[in-house]
């Protein structure tokens, strides 16, 4: 790819500033797109590679700076303006019409001369299809689809209205492993079809696969360029967060593990009746790193928030076991009557700011949810629950203007740093993660793993719910599969191989993995809402 | 390629604005929104607008009495405000405010028929005060069992109790008409005055003023810092996290719902005992849906209501005035507060974004880039 490097950049955004209200998105930015080159753009949370892709897009308008087009200098002032250059962008959160089709969809708000006709439109999806090597029914109504197909219409979308610069903003976070290869496939087609390809993203193997060339931002503002083949994970790390990284999670051992939390013959129906856990049976000890592994959506959720207090149960016992060897039975009972119980029991739950934080309320207020209800006044105490929210903002070097600013504002990693700060200021005997660092960049990942581990070199019983097998490896003591709601196995995180867990995830204990594709893009399809809610929460909030 | 033109202006998010500044915004708003006022009542009537706000002002501050009328009404919506503001808070849409009052007003009117010339009255003004604050409760908390237990549409079900409350009244004024067959139940224990809320010196409204500022006071410490109004903001921002902190949703919203019909009960109580003296269907005056605009206007700061129910009662008594004063049908009062509240509501957008102008001289800024970008 270094021929490029010599040829003309088909976008150069220069000293590109653009400011929401007290927050400073980009800041004398600047990137060079090439033509038939894949570009991924990295930079942390909050770090403006959104918002400066918006600007690109013509949803934002700079504040200040120019954009080149071929050299000659352009004005996007609205999305009609950026495709007029051949700039489409997909976005995180898809932009479709439920009830209409894919090929309506396509040809919603084109002006074409003469009578619509969709088979037409219908004609050249087909032909875009075939070009690039996408699988689509243009006749298909997008409430039918699955979240990989909704990402094809919308690919296709951009594509249809002569899109040679494409941007995709995190187009791998809603898709499992399989579809994520169609997409690269896809991508590589049009790369070698002369378009120029941006993809954001937060995943380094990714980068590392995919893209030719890699820019990075930090703090709204560029920070520098190289080809992707003479760099490695470790060396963009560090240029995105500024200092170098240690990419390398530690694993203590456990120091005296006591079984502290019991779950025996566990069952749980979901609201429409079906089996989410089925006789499900493991101890969680003290100083230990549980692991739970499996294809989103197999009883995770409902297995956390059963221990939670939050899910109603069929049958089974869960106990909590003191460290003085007495035991509690948990199910029943509510989260209030569970810490009434003396049982110190912090949750992260997947849906950060749908559930374990209230988003239009600042810091402070978000401390207070756990402790508000300490002491007899009628009245809040407000002083503590502020000295806690600077103490968290301190200790985990979380990034906001002020404690008043509320936490919807806040970008995905801090608002993680936010919630997890909560939850372990609280000195618990049991934590709770589920998803703790999905949406997060590399360094707020790194961050959480460290205050995990040190919850449990702490004493406390750690029930990690992960979908990155490499990490469940790496920060585990040892890992429960789990698939179909049924314990596929335990196996001990020291010595478990990738391969095998992979399979237990597909098929209750192992094994040949008949059918498990199938498996994986069904469940895949189930939760795509709640990913990366929070990431650049912050920005959503002015479009 | 061709260039496009640099828009004239674009839409930017502002910086937080000092208090100060954001109540100029609204001040020239309402100054902006009375010149247009101005204009189109001279076209439109061909009367001098200054002596048309001249009337509108008087129809307020004309005479003292006038003026006590306006504080008077203005205590009444404002109460009705206060009453709704915990329930949207929770996001309880509670449209029954108007019943509410009804059925607050109705048992207080029961009980001065019933019960009037048996007690004294430090005894039985209490026991109104009482009675109706149970009596909007109940009518405030029926919806919200059902919303608790099996999700109803509280909106739909709050509209619906106001018919009923309706009928009720319409119900009771025949069982106690005076005399019979008149169909309305005229002044209560107007020979005893029993039950009545007594006067302050002279004036008979200075007692309900000074409840109703005390409620105010109380209920934005309520809201404020107490534990209750934390988890009704909880509440209302999303239930799932309610439940994540072991709050029990359902309670909460029972829990303000009765006091949210408690308060509008005591509005009820506060136009039977304190100023009118009978019941009638009417009485409630469309207030329980006013009151829901007040508040939003306010965005639900208690002391703010002050200022947006101010504007809409003096805008209200203006309107009788033009109609004698200069024959002007009383619907043009509400064309002109129309206008007033479409300014006070837009220049909202004026306090959170602004238009940045865009140089022109595009030139000048591109020539050194051009340069930088050739190299």
């Amino acid at each position: 790819m270094e021929a490029n490097t010599a040829k003309e950049p088909v976008v150069m955004m220069r000293h590109i500033t653009k400011t929401f209200g007290n927050v400073v998105a980009n800041e004398d930015a600047k990137l060079d797109i090439y033509r038939g080159e894949i570009l991924a753009i990295l930079g942390e949370n909050g770090s403006g590679k959104t918002t400066l892709m918006n600007m690109l897009a013509g949803i934002y308008f700079p504040d200040s700076g120019q954009i080149f087009i071929d050299g000659k200098e352009v004005v996007i002032a609205s999305p009609k303006d950026a495709f007029q250059y051949g700039i489409g962008m997909i976005h995180q959160h898809f932009k479709l019409v439920n009830v209409l089709s894919a090929a309506e969809n396509v040809a919603l708000g084109l002006k074409e001369t003469g009578r619509f006709n969709i088979r037409k439109v219908a004609e050249k999806i087909r032909d875009l299809c075939s070009q690039y090597g996408f699988e689509l029914d243009p006749y298909e109504k997008i409430y039918n689809m699955s979240v990989s197909q909704k990402q094809t219409v919308e690919i296709i979308k951009v594509l249809y209205r002569g899109a040679d610069i494409l941007i995709l903003d995190e187009p791998t976070a809603v898709l499992t492993p399989q579809e994520t290869e169609k997409l690269f496939n896809v991508l590589r087609a049009m790369r070698d079809d002369g378009k120029a390809i941006v993809i954001i993203t937060h995943k380094m193997n990714e980068v590392e696969e995919l893209s030719d060339r890699v820019a990075v931002l930090r703090k709204g503002t560029y920070v520098g360029d190289m080809l992707t083949k003479d760099t490695n994970a470790e060396e963009m790390s560090g240029m995105l967060v500024g200092h170098p990284v240690k990419l390398e999670i530690t694993r203590p051992e456990p120091k005296d593990p006591k079984p502290r939390i019991e779950v025996k013959d566990l069952t749980v129906r979901n609201e429409e009746g079906f089996v989410k856990l089925d006789h499900v049976s493991f101890t969680a000890n003290s100083g230990e790193i549980l692991g739970i592994a499996g294809v989103s959506g197999n009883g995770q959720k409902e297995l956390l928030e059963a221990i939670a207090g939050l899910q109603p149960t069929e049958k089974g016992t869960i106990s909590y076991i003191h460290k003085d060897g007495s035991r509690e039975e948990l199910i029943g009972k509510d989260p209030l009557a569970i810490q009434k119980l003396g049982v110190s029991l912090s949750f992260v739950p997947e849906d950060r700011l749908g559930m374990g934080l209230v988003g239009s309320m600042d810091i402070s207020e978000n401390m207070m949810l756990r402790s508000y209800r300490k002491g007899n006044s009628l009245f809040l105490d407000q002083k503590s629950p502020h000295d806690l929210a600077a103490n968290v903002v301190d200790e985990l070097s979380v990034n906001t203007p002020n404690l008043e600013t509320p936490v919807r504002r806040l970008s995905g990693g801090n608002v993680q740093k936010v919630l997890v700060g909560r939850e372990i200021s609280s000195a618990p005997t049991v934590l709770l993660t589920a998803y703790a660092v999905r949406g997060l960049d590399i360094n707020s990942s790194y961050t959480i793993y460290d205050l995990i581990n040190k919850q449990k070199e702490a004493g406390v019983a750690v029930i990690y719910v992960g979908e990155d097998l490499d990490v469940l490896l790496e920060l585990s003591d040892r890992i429960l599969v789990l698939c179909d709601g049924k314990v596929s196995g335990i196996v001990s995180g020291r010595d478990a191989d990738k391969r095998e867990v992979g399979l237990m995830m597909t098929r209750v204990g192992g094994g040949h993995p008949a059918g498990a594709k199938d498996k994986k893009t069904e469940t895949a399809g189930t939760d795509p809402a709640d990913h990366t809610a929070a990431e650049e929460g912050g920005k959503a909030d002015e479009s | 390629m061709n260039h496009n033109h640099i828009p004239l202006f674009h839409i930017a998010r502002r910086k937080s604005l000092p208090w100060y500044r954001a109540w100029g915004i609204r001040a020239i708003a309402i100054i902006a929104a009375l010149i247009l006022d101005a204009v189109i009542t001279t076209i439109v009537t061909g009367l001098n607008p200054f002596q048309v706000y001249g009337a509108i002002f008087r129809g307020s501050f004309g005479t003292a009495r006038k003026f006590w009328v306006l504080l008077q009404n203005i205590a009444i919506l404002l109460c009705v405000s206060i009453a709704v503001t915990p329930a949207y808070r929770m996001r309880f849409w509670n449209v029954g405010g108007e019943g509410q009052i009804l059925v607050g007003a109705l048992g207080c009117a029961i009980t001065m028929i019933l019960i009037g010339d048996k007690l004294p009255n430090a005894v039985l003004i209490p026991l109104l005060f009482v009675v109706s604050c149970i009596s909007g409760a109940v009518w405030g908390v029926i919806p919200a069992l059902f919303k608790a237990k099996w999700n109803t549409n509280e909106t739909l079900f709050t509209l619906m109790m106001n018919y009923v409350a309706t009928q009720l009244v319409a119900y009771f004024i025949i069982v106690f008409e005076v005399p019979k067959g008149a169909g309305q139940i005229g002044i209560i224990n107007q020979s005893t005055e029993a039950g009545w809320l007594p006067m302050i010196g002279t004036n008979r409204y200075l007692l309900n003023i000074i409840i109703v500022a005390l409620l105010t006071v109380a209920i934005f410490i309520y809201m404020r810092y107490s534990k209750h109004g934390y988890e009704i903001s909880v509440v209302g921002e999303s239930e799932r996290t309610a439940r994540y902190v072991g709050i029990k949703v359902g309670k909460v919203i029972i829990r303000t719902m009765a006091l949210s019909g408690a308060l509008c009960g005591l509005a009820g109580f506060l136009l039977v005992s304190g100023t009118n003296h009978t019941i009638t269907t009417s009485i409630a005056g469309g207030r329980g849906f006013t009151a829901v605009m007040v508040a939003w206007l306010a965005k639900f700061n208690p002391f703010a209501m002050i200022l947006t129910s101010f504007l809409i009662v003096f805008m209200e008594r203006g309107a009788g005035e033009i109609s004698t004063s200069f024959g002007l049908n009383p619907s043009y009062a509400d064309i002109i507060t129309g206008i007033i509240l479409f300014f006070v509501i837009a220049c909202e957008f004026f306090i959170n974004y602004q238009l940045v102008f865009n140089r022109r001289d595009k030139k000048a800024a591109a020539a050194p880039t051009e340069k930088e970008a050739a190299k």
